[in-house]
């Protein structure tokens, strides 16, 4: 650099070269800008509407449970609920605080909140009340600006009119826990509020029921605010499912078995539609629909009764006199004559053993008929003594016994039908001629399901395989394979079971049945829960009601009506309840009345209305009540009467009360029109 | 002679079409805080406050545009040093506001003494090389005292910590040192040293520093935490199409999903808004004005004048393509404001005071000498 004019031609050479770099500096960031926003502007459009539109989804209405008739057993309540979005919550003490004092919540539903919002991401909401009323409704949307984070929800609850009466068949609702969400990838089961079934058909049938959720469209800013509304599709609701149940006559055994732990099952002969299928005590499914309390379910699982268990297809019972149908074919099979006799002495010695008849003086003379309608024991000991377990296994498989039935309802019990194999490999011993003579009384390994002695039931009265079923058939379904039992053998047994019935010396004539015209057939049974001591026998038997419940017989009564022309078996089995006659027979009359009269009656104005509540005359706006009519076209029902009611929300609601309102009407909050004077009307299902 | 003009002579003599074209860059600035002020725009909270602010700098700026470049050159090493007193200052006193210490506050306006060392530095910088005699300027030797009065400064300021400040600095004074002349291979020396020294820097820097440089690398890595301004501004400039979403209707700024959208990330709220062709005025607008800074530095014929324009128009240069680089995912978050359009007014006093002197320059340019000295022809 020797000269000034060096200087300057190096600065300018310099200064020029810097020009050059920003120019293409600028170049550069102009071609970036150009690349963003024609290159890649399809993509940055579609994460700003990402940003911008935010999906709330709409949970599905929960698919109905119809009875024979199209009558709901199972429908969706509209109701209110209140969640809190952990995130939004500034200061959950006194939001909670806030919410209390215009909703009741007691210390346990805040320590349970507690415990949700510990356990869930923040973004989660978290119920806090449910099946709030419209007035603390609309209270809280309009402190809705000061309680950051609380969303009041509008949703759907499942709602069973019938309650107790239906819970063991449809089960019940509740929130997915970990093993479902596990199992289950649909991402429906992630959503907040959302209820699969469990127990019963409602989890058999729960991806049926389920249907597809829908979706609200809003503009949210960043901070997850709504702004407005973009647009809504609607959720499908999940398909029908119709039952072979008649509601009434479900409704009017479980009232009739009131009292008692009993099972009752009434089946179609022919077909082997389960009409009606009981167990009592029950539990309210409707009280887990929101969340049980712990309180109640601890009483739930401590009751001695079992109120949890499904008794007709959970509970085993040995068959006891019951089972001696099964027994008297066997022989008949194996050749034994009707006229076959003994001479009852109310003992029978094997070796220097005695086993006993129920009849502690004997029944005297005693030919195959006496032996079944007088039930007496000694008779079966000695044809089972001739003819061996083996036989008379066989025909007790053949009747349906050690069997499960293809039914869509979890956890059924197979029971037990002993032979000598099977003790063989149980127990690794060899089978016992006392225990032939249990056997056929239907005591000692024997075990079997109300279900069980339905379905054999209705197989000895049709003569055919009736299997059970329980969902109604699509079209009408072939009679069932013979049982390939000769009918003049299923001819004396059913003669027989007339006579115990209808026979001046039967066992159980206060079950005759008291429709014109129209005789039952049954047989009593009375299983014995703990054997009797030699020396208590001697001291002269204690009085079954002297004993504990616990230890008291169960009582067993198998039926089927009209002798004449068999339309339906049903077998009752009270746990403990006594003697089958006293405690048993009773029932199974009346619930074959009923069964009868209503089929009769069938074109005459509706009688009666069982359930918990009256079908009312007009729209209420708890909703609690009504849908006891018939619902035709299940979705459809009654679309004009349901508007004026969730219209009123969307007019004090904000943001997303708004959006949860509009379309929500289904049908099945708003009651349906009471049933009038003319016959129900089936649904037509499927459409 | 420009000296012995009178001041409504000089401002006669200014190239009004400079200052047009700041008005009308300061003008779309003004329209894009408008629509930031929320839904349907408003003039509260930013446009009002910044357009007052501009009124007074456009008013300080004309000032100082008649001010002779010999005061310039006589104020430069006092200027200097009364900033980097301030900035120690600030180290040992300052407030601390935002995670790093920036402000003196002097009760009227927090001042911010490292925005003005980006301009003290060049008037200081060109003073020395203007002083320096020419045969002394490849002098590894006289080449100690510029680096060391960049290098002090630029600690003090990395310390605070503000990277983008720090980085304005050093660009600032390395091109008056590359625009004196010293030896083109020091800084293919100094490129190599500093790439060497690249992992000594990255573990002086802060956490969040790191990150944002990670962040930067792959914004996808982090989409709702330190990336999500990145990846909000790329959504919002590239959703902006050629036209843009149209003026109010950004829904990336307007529902608040881009953050900064009124400070650092201005220009991607325009972009949104005003899509491609948004940009593209913003571009010609600054090319203009840094084309005429490069042709005032050309012309200038005093040492002094040709270093200072020249240094400034790098300045500014490096504010807005950093501040773009960055928006546009092309660099880290380093916090640089777009000049003239952000809101805020640090950023929009030190470029108008840029601009004041740049003007100084641009009147005197046919001065050739400024003093009695050694850099005699």
């Amino acid at each position: 650099m020797e000269t000034e004019a060096d200087r300057i031609r190096i600065f300018s050479r310099r200064a020029l070269l810097l020009g050059g770099a920003q120019a293409a500096v600028f170049a550069t960031l102009a071609a970036r800008m150009g690349y963003l926003s024609i290159f890649e502007n399809n993509r940055y459009t579609l994460q700003a509407e990402d940003n911008r539109v935010s999906i709330r989804p709409i949970l599905p209405r929960r698919g109905l449970i119809l009875d024979r008739k199209g009558y709901p057993l199972a429908l969706n309540r509209q109701d209110y609920r209140l969640a809190v979005v952990p995130e939004e919550v500034e200061d959950l003490e006194a939001t909670l605080a806030a919410i209390r004092q215009i909703v009741p919540l007691d210390e346990d539903d805040l320590e349970k909140v507690r415990t949700q919002i510990k356990r869930v991401p923040g973004f989660m909401p978290v119920e806090v009340a449910r099946d709030i009323d419209w007035q603390a409704f609309t209270a809280i949307n309009v402190k809705l600006p000061n309680l950051s984070g609380v969303q009041p929800v509008q949703g759907y609850n499942r709602y069973y009119p019938d309650g107790e009466a239906v819970a063991h068949v449809l089960g019940y609702v509740g929130a997915p826990n970990e093993k479902n969400i596990e199992k289950d990838p649909d991402p429906i089961l992630r959503l907040p509020g959302f209820k699969v079934g469990k127990g019963g058909l409602e989890e058999t049938f729960d991806k049926r029921l389920r249907g597809r959720a829908g979706a609200d469209r809003v503009e949210v800013n960043a901070r997850g605010r709504i702004l407005r509304s973009l647009g809504r599709t609607e959720d499908t609701p999940g398909d029908p499912v119709t039952l072979t149940l008649d509601r009434e006559l479900q409704v009017y055994s479980a009232w009739r078995l009131q009292g008692e732990a009993a099972s009752a099952v009434v089946m179609d002969v022919h077909t082997g539609e389960i009409l009606s299928l009981c167990s009592t005590p029950a539990f309210d499914p409707n009280d887990f629909s929101g969340g049980i309390r712990t309180k109640v379910w601890k009483s739930l699982l401590g009751d001695e009764r079992h109120p949890l268990l499904n008794k007709p297809l959970q509970g085993l019972y040995p068959p006891g006199s019951t089972f001696k149908m099964v027994v008297t074919l066997a022989a008949l099979e194996a050749g034994i004559t009707p006229k076959e006799s003994v001479v009852c002495t109310g003992r029978y010695m094997l070796g220097n053993h005695g086993f006993h008849c129920w009849k502690r003086g004997g029944h005297g003379y005693v030919d195959m008929r006496r032996a079944m309608f007088q039930s007496c024991d000694v008779w079966y000991y000695d044809v089972s003594r001739k003819i061996g377990v083996d036989a008379i296994a066989r025909m007790a498989r053949r009747f349906g016994f050690g069997e499960k039935f293809e039914l869509p309802l979890p956890s059924q019990r197979a029971g037990l039908v002993p032979d000598t194999e099977w003790k063989r490999k149980r127990y690794g011993k060899a089978w016992l001629t006392g225990e032939t003579l249990n056997a056929s009384i239907g005591q000692g390994y024997m075990q079997a399901t109300p279900l069980q002695l339905a379905v054999m039931t209705a197989r000895l009265a049709s003569g055919r395989t009736v299997v059970p079923r329980l969902i109604k058939p699509e079209k009408p379904i072939a009679p069932a394979r013979p049982l390939g039992i000769p009918e003049e053998h299923l001819a004396i047994v059913r003669q027989a079971m007339t006579d115990v019935v209808n026979s001046p010396e039967g066992t159980a004539r206060v079950a005759r049945i008291r429709l014109p015209g129209v005789t039952l057939a049954g047989k009593t049974g009375t299983a014995q829960v703990r054997r009797i001591t030699a020396a208590e026998r001697r001291s002269g038997v204690l009085s079954n009601n002297q004993l504990p419940w616990r230890y008291r017989d169960h009582a067993l009564f198998v039926s089927y009506a009209p002798v004449e022309a068999p339309r339906y078996a049903c077998a009752v089995v009270v746990d403990h309840g006594g003697s089958g006659s006293g405690a048993a027979s009773p029932m199974a009359r009346d619930i074959l009345t009923f069964a009868l009269a209503q089929e009769r009656n069938m074109d005459l104005p509706q009688r009666q209305t069982f359930g918990p509540q009256q079908a009312p005359s007009a729209p209420e706006a708890t909703g609690a009540t009504g849908n006891i009519g018939p619902v035709a076209g299940a979705e459809e029902a009654a679309p004009a009467s349901s508007s004026a009611a969730p219209s009123a929300p969307a007019a004090a609601g904000e943001g997303q009360v708004t959006a949860a309102a509009a379309g929500a009407s289904g049908g099945e909050a708003a009651p349906a029109p009471a049933p009038d004077a003319a016959a129900p009307v089936p649904a037509s299902h499927g459409g | 002679m420009v000296e012995t003009l009178s001041i409504p002579e000089k401002l006669r003599r200014l190239n009004w079409w400079i200052v047009f074209t700041i008005l009308l860059l300061t003008g779309f600035g003004l329209a894009v805080l408008y629509s930031a002020a929320g839904d349907g725009g408003n003039f509260q909270p930013y446009a009002m406050k910044q357009s007052m602010r501009f009124a007074v700098f456009l008013v300080m700026m004309l000032g100082l545009a008649t001010i002779d470049l010999k005061w310039w050159l006589k104020t430069a090493y006092p200027a200097y040093g009364v900033v980097l007193v301030m900035l120690i200052v600030v180290e040992v006193f300052g407030k601390v506001a935002g995670g790093a210490q920036r402000w003196i506050d002097l009760g009227i306006i927090r001042l911010q003494p490292s925005e003005f060392m980006k301009i003290t530095i060049i008037l200081a910088l060109a003073r020395y090389y203007h002083n320096l005699p020419r045969v002394y300027v490849t002098s590894f030797y006289h080449m100690l005292p510029p680096l060391a009065m960049i290098g002090v400064p630029v600690c003090l300021v990395l310390l605070q910590p503000d990277l983008g400040t720090s980085i304005l600095i050093t660009c600032g004074g390395v091109a008056i040192m590359f625009m004196s002349g010293i030896r083109a291979w020091l800084f293919w020396a100094a490129g190599a040293a500093m790439a060497a020294a690249l992992p000594i820097a990255w573990s002086m820097m802060h956490t969040y520093q790191q990150k944002r440089v990670m962040i930067f690398m792959n914004p996808e890595m982090d989409p709702l935490g330190s990336g999500y301004h990145i990846t909000q501004s790329k959504i919002a400039i590239g959703s902006g199409g050629i036209f843009g979403k149209g003026y109010l209707m950004g829904t990336q700024s307007h529902l608040d999903f881009l953050p900064e959208m009124h400070t650092d990330f201005v220009f991607a709220m325009m972009a949104e808004e005003w899509g491609l062709i948004g940009g593209l005025f913003l571009l010609t607008m600054f090319s203009i004005l840094l084309g005429w800074g490069l042709w005032t530095a050309l012309t200038s014929r005093s040492h002094f004048g040709r270093l200072l324009a020249m240094g400034l128009n790098v300045t500014i240069f490096l504010y807005v393509a950093i501040n773009l680089m960055m928006v546009m995912g092309l660099a880290p978050v380093v916090g640089v404001p777009l000049p003239l359009l952000s809101y805020g007014g640090s950023a929009m006093l030190t470029v108008m005071i840029a601009f004041g002197i740049l003007f100084s320059c641009s009147l005197n340019r046919d001065t050739a000498m400024l003093t009695e000295g050694p850099n005699l022809r």
